[in-house]
């Protein structure tokens, strides 16, 4: 049987994604993140949690697209990359920007929808992240888990949602996100018109 | 191909036990090794260099744009006054490279970067409107008709982080009196430079530009009102509204318009930008109130610039004796 093609592919995202955390944690305590350490650290690891997500929901339609098959490979490392910015962003915010203060954080979550947006996304990653293993397929079955990772989709709009409205005035980055996200989903939509009506056609040709 | 065929004819060479040849898997696997190790490599540099691009907007080492403003010309009083805190100041650096000031870019360092744009000389300042003795005045002229005074006021931004800043200037009710303001007069209005020549980010209508910001006329009057051209004892830099800048220290920052070439009283309260833009988050009084919560964040805390963890945010940013008063019988929470 011959091995994995590209055996270097995945260890090589894992370590080069998690890089500018390393940098982070590294250049935080040194005081090198500028004035307002935490607010660095803060839009570096929301951001790259998005990143990271969007990069998960391209490899299917990049798939589709190009007839590679490495995209599907990579697809479970970049998903676990994302919820390990997500829980980086999550922990800066909770520990390191708000001291674990509960009522404030209670607060932040049920009365601001721009901190519940964010919080539900995070908590949609989740399951996803327990999920994401070979055993957890099986046990789940393909189809059952197939669609309860359809939420990563849903994650990534409650994602931009919070990036449009963490911005004060200009929302064109924010925005950016969101196109490409729309983009994505786009091809998957049309990837699933082509496979309805091509299982119409042949039900058509061949009667029961 | 001989030579092969002379070493076939001659005596065979001694072959290597078996269990010493290297498998021709192996073998292979030596070459994928590396093959592979410099694929490793270069996808691992090539994803930590797209993110690094993707983010680097945060990371810009900023010390390069710390600027090294001349002093101050003419009298300076630096004797400790009334409204003095003693707090530890702001570092001079933090001061002057995390700045708000949309018309020099969005992000923080922004304005460090791009506020060589900005020429503070020459620069003409007009107060008008409701007023006995209009003026247009060269800023140096206005400059020597006042001795600049030190206060050390505390910063506080809307966005929940503060400075100390050691700010030098003139109290705003110094000028107002030289132009003596009408019987009619209620609210005064500031004018930020409009010219995206000199303040690029002008050149996106992010907000609806030139900047305004106004203040009820007993605000304006009041002694802690400060119209800065100075800090740490230095010229006011660009990304800090020079020449000239509003600092009204109970009040959240972006109060303060930076940079301002016009000072109108007015009858009607005048409109201003951010409560144009925002009306449902930045309310025309922006007075500090850590009972009122900006709609995405709550203002009860805040964290000092340098800090590490947050410290509870002051009513009136701990200016309330001085200037509680001012809104006796008013609602907080509708007046925002």
């Amino acid at each position: 049987m011959a091995s994995t093609p590209h055996p270097w592919l995945n260890p090589a995202l894992t370590v080069g994604g998690l890089l500018p955390l390393a940098l982070l944690a590294v250049q935080g305590p040194l005081g090198q993140l500028g004035p307002n350490a935490i607010e660095a650290a803060l839009n570096q690891t929301g951001l790259l949690a998005l990143v990271m997500l969007l990069a998960s929901l391209a490899c299917t339609p990049v798939r589709l697209v190009t007839r590679w098959t490495w995209p599907a490979r990579v697809r479970r490392t970049l998903g676990l990359l994302a919820f390990t910015y997500a829980c980086a962003h999550l922990f800066t915010y909770a520990v390191l920007d708000q001291g674990l203060a509960w009522r404030a954080l209670f607060d932040d979550v049920v009365k601001r929808p721009f901190i519940t947006v964010g919080f539900t996304a995070w908590v949609l990653l989740v399951p996803l992240a327990v999920t994401s293993t070979n055993r957890w397929v099986r046990r789940l079955g393909f189809p059952r888990w197939q669609r309860l990772h359809r939420l990563a989709y849903v994650a990534a709009v409650l994602g931009v949602v919070h990036f449009v409205w963490r911005v004060k005035q200009d929302v064109t980055e924010p925005l950016i996100y969101g196109a490409v996200l729309a983009l994505l989903f786009a091809v998957r939509v049309g990837e699933a018109m082509r496979k309805r009506r091509a299982r119409a056609a042949a039900a058509a040709r061949n009667p029961a | 191909m001989g030579r092969y065929k002379r070493a076939m004819s001659d005596k065979p060479p001694v072959e290597p036990p078996g269990s010493e040849i290297t498998s021709e898997r192996l073998y292979l696997r030596r070459r994928d090794f590396l093959r592979n190790a410099g694929l490793f490599t270069g996808t691992a540099a090539a994803v930590a260099g797209g993110l690094y691009l993707l983010t680097r907007k945060q990371r810009r080492l900023m010390d390069a744009y710390v600027p090294d403003a001349g002093d101050v010309t003419g009298p300076v009083v630096k004797a400790k006054g009334a409204f003095d805190t003693d707090e530890p100041r702001t570092p001079y650096e933090d001061v002057t490279t995390y700045n708000n000031f949309y018309e020099l870019g969005l992000d923080k360092n922004d304005p460090a970067r791009l506020a060589h744009h900005l020429k503070p000389r020459p620069w003409t300042v007009t107060v008008d409107g409701e007023v006995h003795e209009p003026k247009t005045v060269d800023i140096d002229q206005l400059l020597s008709w006042f001795t600049m005074e030190e206060r050390v006021y505390r910063m506080r931004c809307v966005e929940a982080w503060s400075m100390v800043i050691p700010w030098l200037g003139f109290p705003l009710a110094a000028l107002l009196a030289r132009v003596k303001p009408t019987s009619q007069a209620r609210y005064v209005t500031f004018t930020t430079l409009m010219d995206p020549e000199q303040l690029p980010g002008q050149k996106r209508r992010v907000l609806d530009w030139p900047y305004l910001e106004g203040l009820r006329l007993d605000e304006a009057m009041h002694p802690l009102t400060f119209m800065a051209m100075g800090l740490y004892g230095k010229q006011l830099p660009g990304q800090n509204g020079a020449p000239l800048r509003l600092v009204v220290p109970w009040k959240y920052g972006f109060k303060g318009g930076k940079s301002i070439v016009r000072i109108s009283l007015t009858r009607t309260m005048p409109l201003t930008t951010w409560n144009m833009a925002a009306p449902h988050e930045y309310g025309f009084y922006a007075n500090v109130n850590p009972a009122v919560s900006h709609p995405r964040w709550s203002q009860a805390t805040e964290r000092r610039i340098g800090d590490f963890g947050r410290r509870p945010t002051l009513p009136f940013n701990g200016y309330g004796e001085q200037v509680a008063h001012l809104y006796a019988g008013m609602d907080l929470r509708e007046n925002f």
